[in-house]
């Protein structure tokens, strides 16, 4: 018979948020916060009162990346919960601006992020917070915890 | 923009795409050799941006300089931060940060040359 298995074999589920693939999500949501939030500052310089709301909005996503970019690199578990709660916003923002970008088009004459569902980044706005809740709930806590192997 | 320059950023950016994702997909680490390359790309996007530098003070200003140059810092510093993210990561994800950042560099390119040629009103 093989020796038993130890309980802690893996990893704490929590501590490698910011590791493997969520590195590349680091590296992803950081190419977004900086092109998010740079685009958003140009438009609101520019011509605020082209349209305010969609600017807005514009800045408002890229809050929510720098947001997400700051929890998946700082980890554990508070990390995970900055994360969590700016990847959800992130999925409600990119579902109701790429809803009201073609029902309204008169407030949103210019492209956002989040405009078309994100079609002008490759749909990859839309994508991308499924993958982060994904990891992120792959990452959850447990509850559960297993009592301590007795040596 | 330089457009010779440009399109052999761009080309080799996207050869080295498939690489790296082919690279990730076969569950492979970065190795000397692809960091090595991925400096050879960082070295070639620096010198694009350079010439554009030395473009913006002898040539045509584009009319959103101020969007040029950030779009100019952000694409000298970003294969430099794939690097150092790909270091970080030594196992298939770290390929995968190197292909992804081989498909978003095009990107940026293009949008350098599309600024660009929009040339001011003065």
């Amino acid at each position: 018979m093989s020796p038993e298995p130890t309980a802690q074999q893996t990893r704490p589920a929590d501590a490698a948020l910011n590791t493997g693939l969520g590195r590349v999500l680091l590296f992803v949501y950081g190419v977004f916060a900086l092109s998010a939030s740079a685009r958003a500052i140009v438009q609101i310089i520019t011509k605020f009162s082209d349209a305010p709301l969609a600017y807005l909005l514009s800045a408002l996503a890229g809050l929510v990346y720098i947001a997400a970019t700051i929890g998946l690199a700082i980890g554990g578990e508070r990390g995970r919960r900055i994360a969590l709660t700016s990847c959800s916003i992130e999925l409600l923002g990119v579902l109701i601006v790429g809803t009201l970008s073609l029902a309204d088009k008169a407030n949103f004459p210019d492209a956002t992020v989040w405009s078309d569902y994100g079609s002008g980044y490759g749909y990859v706005p839309l994508v991308l917070p499924f993958i982060g809740l994904w990891w992120i709930w792959r990452h959850r806590p447990k509850t559960t915890e297993t009592p301590d192997p007795r040596s | 923009m330089n457009g010779p320059l440009s399109l052999v950023t761009i080309i080799a950016a996207l050869v080295l795409a498939v690489w790296f994702l082919l690279r990730a997909a076969l569950d492979r680490a970065p190795s000397r050799f692809d960091l090595m390359i991925t400096l050879v790309l960082a070295v070639l996007v620096a010198v694009l941006v350079v010439v554009a530098i030395v473009n913006l003070f002898t040539g045509t200003r584009p009319s959103e300089t101020a969007t040029f140059i950030g779009y100019l810092i952000t694409t000298i510093a970003f294969v430099p931060v794939a690097f150092y993210l790909a270091r970080l990561e030594p196992t298939r994800w770290g390929n995968l940060i190197l292909g992804v950042a081989c498909l978003v560099l095009p990107v940026l390119v293009l949008r350098l040359q599309q600024i660009a040629s929009v040339t001011g009103v003065a």
